[in-house]
């Protein structure tokens, strides 16, 4: 009985806290993005009025769409989303699905809903929608390396792919002088693969609304929408907290919700310096310039950390 | 809750139909900080399929109106036409041109009504603001 509890209500209460958490904190996105502009900007409830006014409105299905996966694709978006919850471990609560996946399957997960985003725009049928398409999957194509660097160098410290396991231990403080540099390097690379993994500006191409009328999105109406622009929400979240729960899982040592407080607080730091801040300061890039970041600069640099923090576990060892 | 809920989330779909791009102009400018309409949640959206609300400005050139028709039937329901400018209520000063087929409300139904020659950032956003009430009115 205890078991069918945990196997239902555990996931389903985790991922409508999710939901809501992620819907609050884009709210605090744009309304920090807003005050970066001098502008009063929305309230913290925006997206939950955004949210509820899209499932009201029409759903349009165009005629010369391939229909089952069109109207697939925002579903799977969202499952996709709210299944990397299951597995990033909130602050003090421990992922309820932490003993069945690691670092490699959170990587897989999240390129679902980019994925669907992916095959809804193709099956739209819609112009647009195709290069919106190609262009994710140019984009996808190029910070995959980057991500993939980070999961081998995490790993070859903590000798596991567990999240768990690493984020029970404090990574800064396995390693010598080298390592530090070196972790320190991995932490740019997530921190610049961020607004990509999450298409904000400026790596925000394949959705461009002013060049390419809304890209990917562009056919999809009412609760299709919604579906969608919840799953960028939570997909926010959760790469915010796969950053804490890697890089910063510091405890404050007070209660449990004290704890879960602060995990919270740092989630927003995370988001605050690597999406907001960006999003509000630089324009959108090209893709052959997004591709040509993220192959060279960021690719060498998440490859000299893997070699530095190589090279520290040598010696220290 | 639910009859709000157009109340402050509508997001805006711009077309011109061959305007002089005074009121484009204006339009921007109701969304700079200055304005922000964005605070009543108005936002400016890329796609018609995601717009609540068409500001359409300009007279309505010949050529301009099949796809004025076709934006106009690509918007999801409940929708809002809003007419921004003298061009769009009556085609101000290009009236009687030999390729004019407007005003906009000849082509599509219009809701509001935004004069001015170009009309100022506030009436822009007031406009807006009345088509909540007959956003709310209609459902």
């Amino acid at each position: 009985m205890e078991t069918i509890m945990q196997i239902v209500f555990v996931p389903i209460g985790i991922a409508s806290l999710g939901l809501i958490l992620s819907l609050i904190f884009k709210g605090i996105d744009r309304r920090i993005a807003a005050r970066f502009q001098a502008r009063v900007g929305p309230p913290l409830v925006q997206p939950f009025r955004d949210i509820m006014k899209l499932m009201l409105k029409e759903t349009i299905v165009p005629e010369n769409c391939v229909r089952w996966v069109y109207e697939s694709a925002p579903i799977i978006a969202l499952v996709g989303s709210l299944m990397l919850l299951l597995y990033i471990p909130m602050g003090p609560f421990n992922a309820p699905l932490g003993n069945f996946g690691d670092l490699i399957l959170v990587l897989y997960l999240f390129t679902i809903p980019s994925l669907a985003m992916v095959a809804g725009g193709f099956a739209s049928g819609n112009p647009y929608a195709t290069i919106g398409a190609q262009r994710e999957m140019v984009m996808m194509m190029s910070y995959e390396l980057p991500l993939a660097m980070l999961a081998a160098a995490t790993a070859w410290k903590v000798t596991s792919f567990s999240i768990a396991k690493i984020s029970s231990t404090v990574i800064w403080s396995t390693v010598g002088p080298l390592g530090l540099v070196g972790i320190l390097l991995l932490l740019v690379v997530v921190l610049s693969v961020a607004p990509a993994e999450l298409v904000k500006i400026p790596f925000d191409a394949p959705e461009a609304e002013t060049e390419i009328a809304g890209g990917l999105l562009v056919d999809y109406s009412g609760r299709n929408l919604a579906l969608f622009y919840l799953s960028d929400a939570v997909k926010s979240f959760a790469f915010a907290s796969l950053i804490v729960a890697l890089f910063f899982p510091f405890k404050l040592g007070t209660t449990i919700w004290g704890e879960f407080l602060w995990f919270l607080l740092k989630v927003l730091i995370v988001m605050i310096v690597s999406v907001t801040t960006v999003r509000v300061a630089a324009a959108r890039l090209q893709i052959d310039n997004i591709a040509g970041y993220y192959w060279k600069p960021i690719a060498l640099v998440s490859l000299a950390a893997l070699a530095l923090i190589a090279i520290d576990t040598a010696v220290v060892i | 809750m639910i009859k709000n809920a157009f109340k402050r989330a509508l997001w805006v779909y711009h077309i011109n139909t061959g305007g002089c791009n005074g009121c484009d102009i204006e339009i921007i400018a109701a969304l700079t900080p200055r304005y922000d309409a964005e605070r009543f949640g108005i936002k400016l959206v890329g796609s018609p399929r995601h717009a609540d609300v068409l500001l359409v400005t300009g007279p309505v050139t010949a050529k301009m109106e099949d796809k004025l028709k076709r934006v106009y039937e690509q918007t999801p329901d409940p929708k809002v036409v809003i007419a921004v400018g003298n061009c769009g209520a009556s085609t101000g000063v290009f009236h009687n041109s030999y390729s004019i087929r407007g005003p906009i409300d000849k082509i599509i139904p219009v809701d509001v009504y935004v004069p001015g020659c170009p009309p100022r950032p506030e009436a822009i956003i007031h406009g807006i603001a009345k088509a909540w009430e007959k956003l709310e009115g209609k459902k």
